[in-house]
């Protein structure tokens, strides 16, 4: 910090030298002053935010608190690693602008190139993680998404871009291969490989734990896929690649279905073919993953993308004036008592499990394929980079915050009473409100009944996976500002929201991991390797589904929701894709000689390879049934062996123990390529100190800009 | 001026969308590929648009 500002005095009094004038002076002064004053603000809403023990906290308070954050984190930390640490040089072509080919390589403009990359990182995550970390209070989830987004998932989403700038959009795995060694690139491509597979299934839950039992649900989540049909085929044959026009159609089709929705639900007949038990909701689900990544993408996947990249722009847009302008009270309190690991919605301790449970929003080890893939072939000028990587995070990370802001302004009564799992809590309305009553959290039947019809559903109890929670404090804080009777309307148009970017990212998904697996297969038989081979195709396909299909239904059978063993295992594995790729810019920071520096990524990586590790050291050896998976599967076996179960609890409880042992498996799978890919980029430094040769830098060499 | 404005900010938004892909790629075309020997005429839009989208949708394109 002293040396940063030592610096901008420094360039200050260069400025004044060379001009002299006083104007110059006092620009610099006012600067100076607002900055100083955005950091005071900040500093004491954050103070007011963590210190604050009242009965109820103003939302506004948490905002302020993160936008100041956001700007000087934005303005000092990320201005100072662009220039010192990766030493940005804008006179330097792109590979956007070297290999310009019109298509995949295209220099872009910045704002386009933002929207772009924010569109693709952004994604359900921000939103399930926040709402589910708020049953450890608001204050623990908030402060991990600030502080971890600023100094963690910006810096490893800009890192990473600027390194595949440079080296012309490679990929995170072709980079670690490249830089590193072999071992390196093929742990993050089967990483990623795996970490689809568990992200589409915890996705898939939360749908369809959104859609059961609930008709205006079900019904208004059928409609989108109709309706990106309709929108595919009216730009692929109607009106070829009139894409605003397609979108604006597909968009009053979905909101007319919202509305619709509501009439289904009252009618007798279409109300029933609606209401369905979660199992055969969930084999639509997977019949739908195959469908989407078998048939063409402009009828199903492009379309469809379009329509909720819309319907997330608009709708986080739109939330975050009705929370400017509602200024909400929080009240959830800061601190529960479940830090101590007994929480209904996940077990665990706060330490390590809130900054497992909050990925998305905080770091992600995703956004690394993003800022690897398409988006370092579409920018114009290195000077964008930090924008673009770090600038787009910390827009993620404010979606998460208002996440977290929607599920902290439930009564945390009601919080608990919808997003706890029925094998916790019980499964009589009673026994819940009992249940969560003695847990000093005061909640009635009659209000949940009540809070049930007013959105428009039979019950609200034990709906986990995050979605219908955030739904509720969705259409509780629009519902204020455009009328109490229009509750229902929100909260499905809520849901509808949620649920076309999951089944989005489902698709992608399910695609993505059918190319990787034909990639891999094409090793072994040539033929299998060929993305538009039919069988292959159908094969890969299949697999992939049922590999994610399996996870899903073992998430549906499970009587305590399946959410609580699917996410820790998606967040322990998306941050070990964080750890890979913090691994890989580590590892090319030290071999360029900036070793100094190098802490910016080494900090981070040394943070979540403590979380990683503890936490997954926790999910498989603990003995606490909750949070251990060997625990859990031996704790069942027993009670199987000893005849305690009630039937319908035996007849799946093979299923579940197998499941519990092989999550456990997995969780020792991912932590262990982790250490892998640490211990190698270890073994590259240690060479690279010694003096010894280590691989060659793959940057591309300079040529100069035209574009300047 | 304000025209001005809102003229940029459209077309921000339809090369943000892709709607205006085909006529950012026939300006290419006229820029590198028109006249040189051996080049074929430009693609049609409808042929255009179903190649931008099979190449967009081929890798990592979401999140979560």
């Amino acid at each position: 910090m002293l040396f940063l500002r030592t610096e901008s005095l420094f360039v200050t009094v260069q400025i004044i030298k060379k001009t002299g004038k006083n104007s110059i002076i006092m620009k610099a002064f006012w600067s100076r002053a607002g900055w100083a004053s955005l950091a005071l603000l900040g500093a004491a809403a954050l103070a007011h935010v963590a210190m604050a023990r009242g009965e109820t906290l103003n939302a506004l308070w948490l905002i302020t608190a993160a936008v100041c954050v956001y700007l000087i984190a934005y303005r000092f930390y990320s201005a100072w690693i662009a220039a010192n640490v990766l030493a940005i040089d804008t006179t330097r072509a792109t590979p956007a602008e070297r290999l310009n080919n019109g298509r995949d390589y295209v220099p872009t403009n910045r704002w386009v190139v933002f929207g772009h990359h924010f569109a693709a990182i952004a994604g359900p995550g921000p939103l399930v993680g926040p709402t589910l970390a708020a049953q450890f209070g608001y204050l623990p989830g908030t402060l991990w998404i600030l502080i971890g987004a600023v100094l963690g998932g910006a810096v490893q989403d800009m890192v990473t871009l600027f390194l595949s700038t440079r080296r012309n959009g490679r990929s995170l795995g072709q980079m670690a291969r490249d830089e590193i060694g072999a071992i390196g690139g093929t742990a993050a491509m089967i990483g990623t490989f795996l970490i689809m597979i568990i992200l589409i299934a915890v996705l898939g839950l939360v749908v369809v734990n959104a859609m059961k039992h609930s008709p205006w649900g079900t019904s208004t989540v059928a409609a989108t896929i109709p309706i990106a049909m309709l929108v595919g085929v009216y730009m692929r044959y109607l009106r070829p690649g009139r894409v605003l026009e397609a979108s604006l159609l597909g968009v009053i089709l979905l909101l007319a279905s919202v509305v619709f929705g509501g009439w289904i639900d009252h009618h007798p007949v279409l109300g029933a073919l609606f209401d369905h038990e979660g199992l055969p909701l969930a084999f639509g689900v997977i019949v739908y993953g195959f469908a989407a990544a078998v048939l063409p993408v402009w009828l199903l996947l492009a379309p469809r993308d379009y329509l909720s990249t819309f319907m997330k722009l608009g709708t986080v847009l739109m939330l975050a004036i009705a929370i400017l302008w509602l200024r909400p009270e929080i009240h959830m309190p800061a601190i529960t008592p479940f830090i101590d690991g007994t929480g209904p919605i996940f077990g665990g301790k706060l330490f390590p499990f809130v900054f497992i449970t909050i990925a998305c929003g905080a770091i992600s080890g995703f956004h690394a394929l993003i800022a690897s893939g398409t988006t370092p072939k579409l920018i114009t000028s290195e000077g964008d980079i930090r924008m673009i990587g770090y600038g787009a995070m910390l827009l993620e990370s404010f979606v998460a915050i208002m996440a977290m802001i929607a599920a902290t302004v439930l009564e945390p009564g009601v919080y608990f009473a919808i997003n706890s799992p029925a094998g916790v809590v019980g499964k009589e309305a009673l026994d819940a409100v009992n249940t969560i009553s003695s847990w000093g959290y005061q909640v009635t039947v009659e209000q949940m009944q009540h809070l049930a019809s007013a959105m428009g559903e039979s019950t609200l109890f034990a709906r986990t996976g995050g979605a219908p929670s955030l739904a509720v404090g969705m259409a509780s804080i629009l519902g204020t500002v455009f009328g109490e009777h229009l509750l229902a309307l929100w909260y499905h148009f809520a849901i509808m929201f949620e649920a076309i970017f999951i089944l989005t990212t489902l698709d992608a998904g399910t695609r993505v991991g059918r190319f990787m697996l034909q990639d891999m297969l094409g090793n072994l038989h040539p033929k299998l390797g060929e993305t538009s081979y039919t069988p292959s195709v159908i094969l890969t396909s299949a697999l992939v589904v049922a590999g994610w299909g399996y996870f899903l239904y073992i998430g549906v059978i499970d009587p305590n929701g399946g959410v609580n063993i699917l996410w820790p295992l998606f967040g322990i594995a998306n941050q070990m894709l964080a750890a890979i790729a913090l691994s890989v810019a580590t590892g090319i920071l030290i071999k360029s000689g900036k070793v100094t520096k190098a802490w910016i990524t080494g900090l981070p990586l040394i943070w979540l390879l403590a979380i990683t590790t503890t936490a997954a050291y926790e999910k498989v050896f603990s003995s606490d049934i909750r949070v251990g998976f060997f625990a859990a599967a031996n704790d069942l076996s027993q009670k199987l062996a000893s005849g305690v179960l009630p039937p319908e609890k035996a007849a799946v409880a093979p299923q579940l123990i197998f499941n519990q042992q092989l999550d456990a498996w997995l969780t020792l799978f991912f932590v262990s390529m982790l250490w892998v890919v640490v211990l190698d980029m270890a073994r590259m430094s240690r060479r690279y100190f010694a003096g010894q040769p280590v691989r060659p830098s793959s940057e591309a060499a300079y040529v100069a800009s035209r574009l300047v | 001026m304000r025209a001005y404005w809102l003229k940029q900010a459209w077309q921000r938004v339809r090369q943000l969308s892709g709607d205006d892909a085909y006529e950012r790629y026939l300006a290419h075309y006229a820029d590198v590929h028109a006249g040189q020997p051996g080049a074929h005429a430009p693609l049609s839009r409808a042929e255009f648009f179903k190649q931008w989208q099979d190449q967009k949708w081929t890798g990592v394109k979401r999140c979560c």
